[in-house]
């Protein structure tokens, strides 16, 4: 056996970050976080600058160190852990692994019915740039009742499945809800199996008797508000343009006193009329949300209440600020409410590397009111991405066809991006609404997202080194 | 783990990979180094077309660490896993340096 000193390595695919004072390595096949020594992060410095080098040519290029055990032991363990890999390696050796032909429903996310009281402009369901312009409909209790039964014939081995109420406003159809909820208890208890509801609302038709209900069911609830009436009054308005902030307002403050079996989370939709995210973000907690999340609306090019680059950037600086104030917290032993930064931490915790941006047509389904299955409840009632009936079961050849071309490794233009298996090319609905194409990665976002990637592992550097328990309590929030 | 220090639990996970096997890596193809004698070919004591040792694609003085390097067969040279750890200290590239790889006496 010969000497390999001469045996050329190069740095893996990776990507460095100085972190209070530390070197922090970001492995980006595997998401594995790693601390260097003043040693392992001089290496890894010398083979970012070259394509690879040979263990003799690291040895020299170290001054310092006059026994090479020590480099050597250094050179041992990134070539252990995958971080230096012999240049003579293919890149990427692996092939990206073929969708799952079978997969086990988790979710299932019913529209209960396809109305709504509102009139937000930027809906995606009603708004400009709604997918179908289905007549109204409520979802009738057979179609419920099957849905019911198809989430737990198809959901496998697992021993926890979800169903969310969604809509239009999904309270406009209370009634059935309440019968849902109530069969779906019992047939999971028949089968052995753990079964939670969640639902959406804009909170104008909670009253007691809807929230004892979702209190007493454990039914999770996320209310979509913009923040203060001004804000969110701007776009989430009554069909006779009057804001709908008086009505919710008492309702929600009533749903936070004795709604206290789940965590309340808000839910704001950031426009160029709504980006003070910090502002939000406070009030809404003062209010007595657990949880605040953030999204940009979704919107076709040019609508006027779309964010603009200028405005995405504000947005980032915003959710830098929240980030501080996250990580000051968690160091304190406490959490703040910022979902946004709360779920990046909890992927990047456990590194998860995805192939797919998110379950739709995996372990997620939506459910139309007439029983149609679709990828997600964005897609709802839209013919192109119908993925068969609650009656007749998935349509195997179009899911598969679907799971296919939405795979990571079909988005060329996501190759290279060292946050792709975090973002996986983004929201397919997302990318339908802007390029007209489900599975165009969101390029518009591509900035955005490795910088926020960025903050995230930051901050999960700093409280990881400062507060590990941290993160034993966010996994108790995660999963229930 | 010395100079690098796992964080997340992806990272634990590779690491622990490698302590688990830490026993029987030696003979593993994992093994960060490649290792054993049988998949890595020395440029053994041969000549180059032109009968010199020029464009040998190894300069031959590698094969002075032959059953040496992470090596515990017992040879005509010392093992590095068992009895001479340090024998190459002194080595740190075998063209300049291969007059510090001394003769040992057990």
């Amino acid at each position: 056996m010969g000497e390999h000193r001469s045996m050329r390595y190069r740095l893996h695919e990776c990507r460095r970050f100085r972190v209070a004072g530390r070197e922090v390595l970001f492995l980006v096949p595997s998401h594995s976080i790693f601390a260097l020594d003043e040693l392992a992060a001089e290496i890894v410095h010398l083979l970012e600058e070259r394509e690879a080098l040979s263990i003799s040519d690291i040895l020299r290029h170290l001054n310092g160190h006059r026994s090479s055990a020590e480099p050597m032991g250094a050179i041992r363990e990134l070539v252990s852990l995958g971080i230096l890999q012999p240049a003579a390696q293919p890149i990427n050796p692996r092939p990206q692994p073929a969708p799952p032909a079978t997969f086990p429903l988790r979710t299932l996310v019913l529209n209960v019915t396809n109305t709504c009281n509102l009139s937000c402009g930027y809906c995606y369901e009603y708004g400009e740039d709604q997918l179908s312009h289905s007549p109204p409909r409520a979802m009738p209790w057979e179609v419920a009742k099957r849905a019911v039964d198809f989430l737990l014939e198809h959901s496998g081995e697992s021993d926890r499945v979800s169903l969310t109420f969604f809509g239009g406003e999904p309270l406009l159809n209370f009634k059935l809800i309440r019968r849902t909820v109530s069969y779906a208890e019992q047939r999971a208890a028949e089968r052995g199996k753990r079964i939670d509801f969640s639902l959406t609302t804009n909170a104008t038709l909670l009253t007691r008797r809807v929230i004892d209900f979702l209190a007493e069911h454990r039914i999770g609830v996320t209310v979509s508000i913009d923040g203060p009436r001004e804000l969110n009054d701007r776009l989430r308005v009554f069909p006779s343009g009057r804001g709908s902030y008086d009505v919710i307002a008492p309702k929600i403050a009533d749903l936070l006193r004795r709604h206290k079996t789940r965590p309340i989370g808000a839910r704001v939709t950031l426009t160029s009329a709504v980006r003070e995210v910090e502002r939000i973000f406070d009030y809404l907690i003062d209010l007595g949300f657990q949880d605040v999340g953030f999204a940009p609306v979704t919107t076709a090019v040019g609508r006027d209440y779309a964010l603009s680059e200028e405005a995405l950037a504000e947005v980032l600086r915003q959710f830098e600020t929240l980030t501080e104030r996250f990580v000051e917290a968690a160091l304190r032993g406490s959490y703040l409410g910022f979902s946004n930064l709360s779920d990046l931490l909890w992927e990047l915790h456990h590194g998860f590397s995805k192939s797919y941006p998110c379950g739709a047509g995996l372990g997620l389904l939506g459910v139309s009111p007439t029983g149609d299955l679709a990828l997600c409840h964005r897609f709802i009632e839209s013919p192109q991405h119908r993925l068969g009936t609650v009656e007749t079961g998935v349509d195997e050849r179009r899911r598969a066809a679907f799971l296919k071309a939405a795979h990571l490794s079909r988005k060329t233009d996501c190759h290279t991006c060292w946050v792709r298996g975090l973002c996986s090319g983004g929201c397919h609905h997302e990318a339908y609404v802007r390029y007209g194409d489900t599975f165009h990665p969101n390029l518009h976002y591509c900035d955005w997202i490795r910088a926020w990637t960025e903050i995230g592992i930051r901050a999960y550097v700093r409280i990881m080194e400062g507060n590990p328990a941290f993160f034993d309590r966010l996994e108790g929030r995660k999963s229930p | 783990m010395k100079h690098v220090r796992a964080l997340n639990r992806k990272a634990r996970r590779a690491e622990r990979g490698i302590d688990d096997h830490d026993d029987v890596m030696a003979m593993q193809e994992q093994q960060p180094l490649p290792l054993s004698c049988t998949t890595v070919f020395d440029p053994g004591w041969e000549i180059d077309a032109l009968g010199g040792m020029g464009l040998l694609c190894q300069p031959m003085e590698r094969d002075l660490y032959a059953c040496y390097n992470e090596c515990w067969w017992p040879a005509q040279l010392p093992d590095q896993m068992v009895n001479y750890p340090d024998w190459s200290e002194k080595c740190a590239s075998a063209v300049k340096d291969w007059r510090h790889l001394d003769l040992v006496f057990p």
